[in-house]
Order: structure tokens, then sequence, then C-alpha cells
């Protein structure tokens, strides 16, 4: 076990170059740099455009470059922005706290909506409480959240003259306010999401039931509801974790357009500035944090099976 | 764990039956799968319609999806223009027609290329096992772990995505999906590779390649399947979100995505026929195929996660 | 005096609106031109800016993104009239220069008055320190507009309220220069402890003092008690208590903000469609203000790539484009409106309509223009013409524009195909020469031939990085140098006529499709704002007002 622990976390630092040397090797491969752009349109000189290169050390030999930036990250430095010159770590730090606070409250509203749906449907096989629940799941899965974004707030904007506050608050600050940000984001994600866990809970759960140990219960006069409760939904859950997991590493970085249409300052608009600024400190370090965050949810869930799971062993 | 091997080999016994048998059984599979599936006929239905839309689209469509027609911009619905006219007098209908050429294109294609290579990657790492399969799977891993976002930018950047360069978006979309038939696949490959029949065929000679394609491979032929409805989906909204962000299809490629951009919203309220037929286009087809994909898993391979 | 400007300001931009605003849906009203009204002070305006700018630093950036959140924590020395954006008057600086009789040296009296946000006093030390570091950077401090400055020779200060510029030579925009809205003036205290220390940090004259910045979301001003200027009545500016600029990028949001009311004004300009989406929610609580704008976009054909090194077929592909057709629709879904030449239409270097049809491309006669140009392509072999045509992926006017001329050249059996570059790359696409004919763009803050021009000197030579058209031409940068020293303006005007004449069909090396036209839709509660033809002067709110209920 303790062999498996310490095996599975090694594995985690090939992942972990592999995404560094990635994103380094696609961002210079990119036509495209951040000074050009900068200037784009004004009658800047050569020689300023080749002086603020060498300042952000552009100039360099791409190796150099690449050894440089893995030097810092044995040191745990991160570097600057190359677009506005503050540290990356603040960079991050200023937007995370939106991101991770929508990914939790999309999960919540996930779950909440997920489970009990999805066990009613698999309990209600085939017949028109199930039907309604998988329309309504794929629905999640087939309106663009995009879409359903902007009419969400064009709607509440037309009938109640309200629009979700357009400045991030923190929610030990003013929940209110920053509940207000948070609601329609969370619903427009979390719909898409609860789909994709709803459909999982009810393959899962349907699975199970067709477990010798669940017939047996039954057969021995135990009520449905608890057969349910006790057996089924118990060892159903763990796919379910599984991807609700993967989904919530997902969410931290992943909200590109629902962030742009709520105007929402996270992780995927600044992932997204920064590939358009080829801001490459920023992109570097955003990249490996969400693989990182990736990487390590996947760990822990595969460490909640081996504890959850008494089927599974490791050697 | 022994109950959990006879279960195994009866699956494989009833998928093998179902897919290496004749006509009349084809006929009969779908005939119970339109009978026991409202929902995954009522998607079939969806699909064909979609298919026949694209396929004659130039018969069914009244215009020329790209000609302008300046006297006629931003009309709302009426007998001429069923859906109304965009902000350069083209006729919406017409360009929500042409647009499933687009969807389909990309979604079939990306589809299509990430799921085969996902099942080979799947089914080599399987077979291989060792090294091989521990090098496809860590190159998995960092594909799945990487950002799509900035897969999508650098493809778009690198390689540019306007007219006639759609090729480029679909690669965008493909990526993704690569590492994650692979692997489910490789996870469905590994319960056939141990089982004594492979291990049998080895022993009278086959190559590896052989077996590989001959024995291998059709046996997870029903989960490729059911993810490539899954993925094709997938790939229609995804085509739609990056060119809403200005990071797929270009005007004046009709695509629904594209409509939906700049155009589309801006006019939300004096011309809301150009935001809603895109995204209700958009809707029905990805609802189709998951409807149909859904159906397909559960007379397949009911066991099959695919999220 | 103040009600009376702010009457004749009221009557000007009524006349103004009247001329310019096609009237919108739901007829939202125009900012109230009747009685004049005295400023009240207090409240808090909030703006939004739509893209997020990089280093604190005006001397070094060029965005218009730096501009609106920072200008107002800064004074320049002199700047642009709010009343009348051509005209030139002092800001820290106590009267306009003194010029010596041989115009080399120009002396400057500086107003005593003026204070920092931390209470030191401004003296000519800080003006040295600010425009030493513009006109002279030390290595490794960039200053991208220090060329502007070129006749500059040395900076001095005499005394404590006195700089003295010497020049090199007689320069006609030297005064102008002084008022750019970059030049923000800097402690000399500061910058002598580091340089860049403005990169990161905010200490200025200016009216509103620094309180915060959010990277990404939001910066946040208050008034500077100390701040040297009064109104005409004496009373304390700014009028405002403070202000909030909000990073807003999406287009949707922009508008959901100010109908909302979470956000009162944009200052960079919205699409007509967006203004007629707020004109209709918002009514009358709605006030608009349009103006030309000092910015284009030009069709630019790569004169290094045949078969573009033809002048037939360049002169086809601005022959093929019917302007005054394209300005009619083009208007109704983007922010383009006037046809135009190389300097801004109705601007003070604009040709008249009559001389400026006789362009090729200009006429009115669109049929005509597109048979000429069927000719041209057909006696240069090129009757089957097909090629990329470079644009970059940001709706806002660049989509509609290029779909419009795409449309106009396949009238004319031109097959071009839009290519669409994500921003960064098509910049890479266009220093590298790597396209045949492109969409570029060209803003500037003035009406000046120095400036809309710059994209013609020859490309190995001075438009090195700016002309992507790659031609090297004696003739038109004798002729660009030419009217660049002219001083009569009346004989400058002819000569820049001659240079569109030369540029855009004798050699027709590259050429405008449509000017801009910028829309500010605002709640009506924002007073003592006035648009202008650029969207970088004029942003330090130092006498905008809000009205209460």
């Amino acid at each position: 076990m303790r062999r498996y622990v310490a095996g599975r976390l090694l594995l985690m630092i090939p992942t972990l170059i592999g995404v560094a040397i990635l994103t380094f090797v696609i961002m210079r491969a990119v036509p495209g740099d951040i000074v050009a752009l900068k200037y784009a349109g004004s009658p800047v000189p050569q020689s300023v455009i080749d002086e603020e290169r060498h300042q952000l050390g552009l100039d360099k030999p791409m190796w150099e470059q690449f050894t440089d930036w893995m030097g810092e990250i044995a040191r745990f430095d991160l570097g600057t922005s190359l677009w506005t010159g503050h540290s990356v770590v603040e960079e991050i730090q200023i937007r995370l706290p939106l991101s991770i606070e929508l990914a939790i409250i999309a999960t919540l509203l996930a779950v909440v909506i997920a489970i009990p749906l999805g066990v009613v449907a698999a309990v209600r096989q085939d017949t028109w409480v199930d039907y309604a629940i998988r329309l309504f799941s794929i629905g999640g899965l087939a309106l663009p959240s995009f879409w359903i974004g902007l009419l969400m707030v064009l709607a509440t904007i037309t009938f109640f003259g309200w629009a979700p506050p357009l400045v991030f608050t923190a929610i030990t600050e003013d929940p209110i306010a920053n509940l207000s940000q948070m609601i329609l984001p969370a619903l427009s994600v979390g719909y898409r999401y609860s789909a994709v866990s709803m459909r999982m809970t009810r393959s899962t759960v349907l699975e199970v039931l067709r477990e010798d140990y669940v017939r047996t219960a039954r057969a021995k006069g135990v009520s449905e509801r608890l057969v349910v409760m006790r057996h089924a939904l118990r060892n159903a859950l763990l796919p379910v974790i599984t991807v609700i997991s993967l989904e919530f590493a997902f969410l931290i970085g992943g909200l590109v357009v629902t962030e742009q249409v709520f105007n929402l300052n996270g992780i995927g608009k600044l992932l997204v500035d920064a590939v358009a600024h080829r801001d490459y400190t920023l992109i570097q370090a955003l990249v490996l944090l969400l693989a990182s965050v990736f990487v390590l949810i996947n760990f822990v869930v595969d460490m909640v099976y081996v504890v959850l799971d008494p089927r599974i062993r490791y050697s | 764990m022994a109950q959990a091997a006879v279960r195994d080999s009866d699956d494989v016994a009833r998928r093998r039956y179902l897919e290496s048998t004749g006509p009349r059984r084809f006929a009969r599979f779908w005939g119970e799968f339109i009978r026991r599936r409202p929902l995954g006929t009522a998607g079939a239905v969806l699909i064909i319609v979609m298919l026949l839309t694209a396929a004659l689209a130039d018969r069914i469509a009244p215009y020329d999806p790209t000609a302008f027609n300046f006297a006629d911009l931003l009309q709302g619905p009426s007998l001429q223009h069923l859906l109304g006219t965009d902000p350069f007098g083209r006729d919406v209908f017409t360009r929500i027609v042409y647009g499933s050429r687009t969807a389909l294109l990309v979604g079939f294609t990306a589809s299509f290329v990430g799921c085969t290579l996902g099942l080979v990657l799947g089914v080599l790492g399987a077979y291989l096992g060792g090294r091989v399969d521990q090098l496809i799977q860590r190159l998995m891993d960092v594909l799945l772990s990487f950002p799509l976002i900035v897969i999508a930018i650098a493809v778009v950047a690198a390689l540019g995505t306007g007219e006639g360069k759609i090729g480029n978006v679909i690669a965008a979309i493909t990526v993704p999906i690569i590492p994650r038939v692979a692997r489910v696949v490789r996870s469905s490959a590994l319960s056939i590779v141990n089982m004594p029949y492979i291990e049998a065929t080895r022993a009278v000679g086959s190559g590896a390649v052989r077996i590989m394609f001959r024995h291998v491979a059709p046996n997870v032929f029903a989960p490729y399947l059911i993810m490539l409805t899954a993925f094709l989906g997938q790939a229609i909204l995804l085509e739609a979100s990056l060119s809403f962000l200005g990071l797929g299809v270009f005007e004046p490629t009709p695509s629904w995505g594209l409509m939906l951009r700049g155009a589309g919203m801006q006019f939300l309220e004096q011309a809301p026929w150009l935001a809603i037929a895109p995204g209700v286009a958009i809707s029905l087809a990805v609802f189709g195929f998951n409807l149909f994909g859904d159906s397909l898993r559960d007379a397949l391979d009911p066991r099959l996660r695919t999220a | 005096m103040f009600n009376r400007q702010i009457a004749a300001f009221a009557v000007a931009l009524a006349l103004l609106l009247a001329a310019c605003t096609p009237a919108p849906k739901g007829g939202a009203a125009t900012q109230s031109a009747s009685g004049a009204e005295q400023p009240q002070a207090g409240g808090t305006l909030t703006f939004i800016v739509n893209a997020v700018p990089p280093s604190f630093d005006g001397h070094r950036e060029t965005t218009f993104a730096l501009l609106h959140p920072v200008a107002p924590f800064y004074s320049t020395l002199y700047k642009f009239d709010p009343n009348d954006l051509t005209k030139v008057i002092p800001d820290v600086a106590a009267a306009m220069p003194e010029l010596s009789a041989d115009k080399l040296s120009a002396t400057i009296k500086l107003r005593t008055d003026v204070k920092f946000h931390d209470g030191t006093k401004m003296t000519s030390d800080d003006i040295v320190a600010t425009y030493q570091k513009i006109i002279f950077p030390p290595t490794g401090v960039l200053s991208p507009r220090a060329g502007a400055y070129a006749a500059v020779e040395s900076i001095s200060n005499p005394a404590p309220d006195t700089v003295v510029f010497k020049l090199k030579y007689p320069s006609a925009s030297f005064a102008t220069n002084l008022a750019s809205p970059w030049n923000f003036v800097y402690s000399a205290a500061k910058l002598k402890t580091d340089i860049h220390w403005y990169e990161k940090n905010v200490l200025g004259t200016g009216p509103f003092t620094y309180v915060s910045y959010t990277a990404g979301q939001e910066w946040v001003g208050k008034k500077f008690a100390d701040y040297f200027a009064k109104d005409k009545n004496g009373v304390q500016l700014p009028y405002l208590d403070g202000y909030k600029a909000l990073i807003i990028t999406d287009a949707n949001a922009e508008v959901n903000a100010i109908r909302s009311k979470q956000a009162s004004i944009e200052f960079r300009g919205f699409t007509p469609q967006q203004r007629d989406t707020l004109s209709s929610a918002l009514g009358t609580s709605l006030a608009i203000q349009e103006a030309p704008w000092i910015c284009v976009n030009y069709i630019v054909p790569n004169t290094k790539k045949p078969p573009f090194d033809d002048v037939r077929v360049r002169q086809a592909l601005t022959l093929a484009i019917d302007r005054y057709a394209g300005s009619t629709a083009l208007q109704k879904i983007t922010i383009v409106k006037d046809v135009g030449g190389l300097m801004r239409p109705k601007g003070p270097f604009a040709q008249a309509d009559a001389d400026l049809q006789k362009i090729a491309g200009f006429g009115t006669d669109g049929a005509a223009n597109k048979a000429k140009a069927k000719q041209l392509l057909a006696d240069a072999g090129q009757s089957n013409l097909t090629f990329k045509f470079l644009n970059r992926n940001i709706t806002t006017p660049y989509e509609p524009v290029a779909l419009f001329v795409l449309d106009q050249w396949k009238q004319i059996g031109i097959n071009a195909t839009h290519d669409v570059k994500e921003t960064s790359a098509y910049q890479a696409d266009l220093r590298a020469g790597n396209f045949e004919v492109a969409l570029d763009f060209n803003c500037d803050f003035l009406d000046e031939p120095d400036l809309q021009l710059a994209k013609f000197w020859s490309a190995s030579g001075l438009g090195k990085g700016l002309n992507f058209a790659y031609y090297d031409d004696a003739t038109l940068d004798k002729m660009i140098d030419g009217q660049s020293r002219e001083t009569d303006p009346a004989k400058r005007k002819a000569l820049v006529a001659d240079i569109e004449k030369y540029a855009m069909d004798t050699k027709a090396y590259q050429y405008p499709v449509l000017w801009w036209y910028r829309i500010i839709p605002y709640l009506n509660t924002v007073r003592g704002w006035r648009i202008g033809s650029n969207h970088y002067t004029n942003q330090d709110l130092e006498t905008v007002w809000l009205a209460q209920k």
C-alpha cells in the first residue's frame, strides 16, 4: 500500500514535466510575440521593440529560456508576468478565490441535483420519470452554457432590471453581494455539471441494482428504499465521486466562456488573456497550476477508492 | 473476483454475438432498439433530419448563404425569410441549413479521428504492456491535464482558421478526445488481452498486429462506437464555443457558434431571431447525438462509463 | 462667464448631435441643450474600460486601456481644451511656452501651487526629470514616443518655476507634443530612487489620488483635496468625490453594465446596436454623443508579392469598393461611417468631397468603377485573381468591414478568402510580410498629417515596422517630408491632397475602407464630458460631474 502511494506520487512528476515541456514548446511555436502585440498600430521604432524583448529575456536562445524557467521552478519562483510586470503568484492570487468558489458552488449544485435525480431515474428505469430525468440531463449536455448564460442575464435584466454585480466581493466580506454575482454563472455551469454526474449516478446505480447482494437483500424482504439507500447508492458512489472530482478540476481553469459572458475575473479568463498576449511566464505558471490540480485530484480520487472500496487491492 | 471474471466473459460473448452476426441480426437489433428505446429513436430521428439537411442543403435553402443583400438587412421573420435576415441581409434560415454541414463535418471528423487514434493507442498500450504502455499512459495523462483552450488557441494561432482551413479547428477539437478514448479503450482491451483465447492465439503463432486488429480491436468496438456518438455531440458543442470565442470557424463560413458571436448576441433585442435560431440548432443537434449515444450504450454495453 | 461657456458648449453639442445622430430607436434624450447647469460636487463615477492595461507607466505604454483609468491621477504640462479639443491649453504650466526670436528656445513658466498626492510641491525639477525620461531615456527605459521630440536638444530649469527646452531646429508641432496625454508629470525624487518605480506605482499631481487596483477588475480613485485647479467660479476641482474604472471586455457585459446602471459610461465607443439596445431599454435616462473618429481601416496589398506589385491590380482592388454604398450599410451595423482619404473626413486636412471623388475608388458611380476595375484586372492578366485576405479575429469593426470588402471584390470576379488570425499571429504576419492583402488599422489622437501619414514612409526607411505594403518610394518620402516642413496651413493641406492622390490612386499603395465613427451612449447623470475625435485625450475627469436627482 505504502509502495503504491509512493509510486502514484512519483508518477505525477513525469506528467508534470511533460506538461511543462509541452507548454513551453507550444507557446514558442505559436507565432506572435508580446512586444509586437503591445505596440500594435503605434509608430514605435524597432529599437524600442528590440530593447523590450531584451529586457523580457525573449532574445535569449530557446534552450536557455527553458533552463532558466526550470531553474526558477526548482527554486519555487514562478517569475513575473511579461504583460504587467507583477509577480505571477500575485496575478493568480487575485483570480483564484473566485474560480475556486465558483467551482465549489457549482459542485454543490450539481451534487444536490444529480444524485437524487440519478437514483430516481435508475430505480424507475424505463418509466416516464426516467425519460423525463434523462431528457432534462441531456439538455444540460446539449445547451451551450454561454448561450444559456447570456439568455439568463438578459432575462433578469429585462424582467427585473437587475444584473449580477460586476466586481468580485469576497464571501467573508459581503456574502450577499458575493452570492448574487455567483448564482447565475453557478447555475449555468452547474446544469451541465449536474447532467454529467446525474448520468453517471444513474448508470452505476443501475449496475449495482443488478448485483447479487442487492438481489439477495431484496429477496430477504428488505424494503426497496433501504436497499437503494444502504446498498445501491453507497456502492454506486465511487464512480460518481470520480466524475465530480475531475469535473471540479476542470472548472478551476476551464470556464473561459462563462467567465467572459458574466465578466468574472477568474483563472479561465486570465489564461485566455495570457495566451492572447503571449505572456509566456504567466501561461506556463497557469498551465502547470491547472495540471497540478488535475493530477492531484486524480491522485486523491485513487486514494479514496483504496480506502472506500475493500475490493480494490493494490500491490 | 472469480465471479467478475465470469461476468466479463459473458459480456464479451454477448458483444461478440452482437457484432459478428449477419444482416438479419442487425435488423432485429434495430427493431428492438426502436421498440424499447423511444428516446434513442427520437435521437436517431434528429440525427437523420440533420444528415438530410446537410446533404440537401442546396435544395432546402432558399438563398445563397454568403450573398449579401444590404437592402434587406436585419429583417424580421417573414414568408420570404423564415428566420429573418442577419446584419448583412443574408437569410438566417439558409445559414442555419448550411451551418449543419459545418457542424457535421467538424463533429464527425473530430470525433472519428479522435476516437480512432484513441482506439489505436488504447489497444496498443493494453496489448503490448510494459514500457510502451507506460509511455502511452503518461502521454495521455499529459494531454488530459493540459487545458484545452491553450491547445485551441495554439492550433488556431499557429495554423490560422480562415476559409478553407476548417481542418485546423477540427485538429484543435480532436486532440482532447484522444486521451479520453484511449483510457476507456485500454481498460476494456485489458480484460480481453488477459483472456485465455488470446493466449491461445498467440501460442498458435499469430503475429501481434494480427491479434490486435483481428481479436482485440473488434472486442472494444462497442465502447468505441458509443464514444464516437457521445463525442460527436461534444465536438459540435466545442466548435460552437470556440467559434463564439473567435477561435473557431470564421466568416463567411456559415457556422452556428459563429452566428452567436458578435452579430448574434449584440442584436439580441432588436433581432432576437439571430440569437435564438443558432442556439436552438446547436442544442437540437447535440441533443440528438446524446440521446442516441445513450441508448446505444444501454443496448450494447450498459456498463461503459462515458460521462 | 462660466455659464456662458457651458451654454455655448451645450449649443455646440446640440448642433453636433443634430448633425450626426441618426435618431435612435426609442428616442433616448440627448444631453439637455437648454439651460446651462451649475455643476454639482460629489458622487462617484463608475466607468468601463474594455481591455486589461499592462504596466502603470504612461511614458512606456501605448494603449487607451492605460489612459482611461490612470490619466485622472496625473497632470501633464499642457493639455487639450476639454471644450475645444483642437486647442492646447496649460495644465501645470502657467502659460503657453514663450519662444525665443530664433524659435530655438522655449521657456515655460510653471504654476507654483501644484502638489503631488504625497504633499510634496511640484517644481521644475519634476518636469525636467519627466521629460528627460521621455526624450532621453537611459538604457533599459522604454519610451516609444521619444521620436516625436527629435527636435529637442536639451532641457534645463533655471528657476524652480521655469523650464527651458532648447531645440535643434524650429518645430511647429512642439507645443502640441507637450500636450500628449501620455506625458504624465512624475516626481523627480521617485524617479531618482527607481526609474522603473512608476511601472507599478502611482504618484501624480492630478485631480484624483490612487486608492486601489485589483488586477483584471477595477481601479479606484478618490478626489485629491489639494488639487491645484479651480473652476471659473472658484469652486475646487474635481467635482467628483471619486471614480471607479471597471474592466469589462465582453461587448454584451458592457451593455448590461450600463443597462443595469452599474456603470455610467465607456469612453472608447459602442456599436450602433449597443447604442440602440441601451436607448430602447433606458429611454430618457440615456444620453448619446457621437463624433467622427481619427481611426480607419486600410486595405494593404503586399507589394512584394506578385501580382500586387502590379499597380493595375492594386488600383482594381480599390476601384471595386463602392465606399458610399458601404457607408450606408455598414454604419447601421458597426462603428464605421464616413468616406474619406488619408485624413479624417470633415477634419482640418480633409479634401473637399468633389476633389476626393476624383481619386480611384472614391467616385460615386459604383458600377462604372467596377467595370473599370475589371478592365484593369484583364489588362494585368489577372481576371481570375485569387488571394487570401488577412484579418484579425476582432468582431468590431474588422469582421463586417472585411466581409463587405470581400463581397465587393467577389462582384468583379475576384476570389478572395477571408484569412482570420488571432491578433498576435496577425501582427506577426504583418511584420513578417507573410500575407497577400491585409486589413490594417490606424488610430491617432490628433488630426495631424505627420501622424496619419506615418504608415506611408518607405518600408526600409522611416516606415519600418509601420508600412506593411512594403514599398520603397523616394518620391512619396519627399512629399511627406515636404508637407511636414510647410508652415502655411492652406499650402500644407494642398500638399497633403497631392499625397492622397499619389498614394491611393497613382500608385495605389494602400487605401482606407471607411473611417470609424465614435458612439458614446451613457447615463445622462454624467455631465461635463465632451466627446472628441479620439479616445486618448480629455480623460482626466477634472470637470466631469454627476447630476444628482
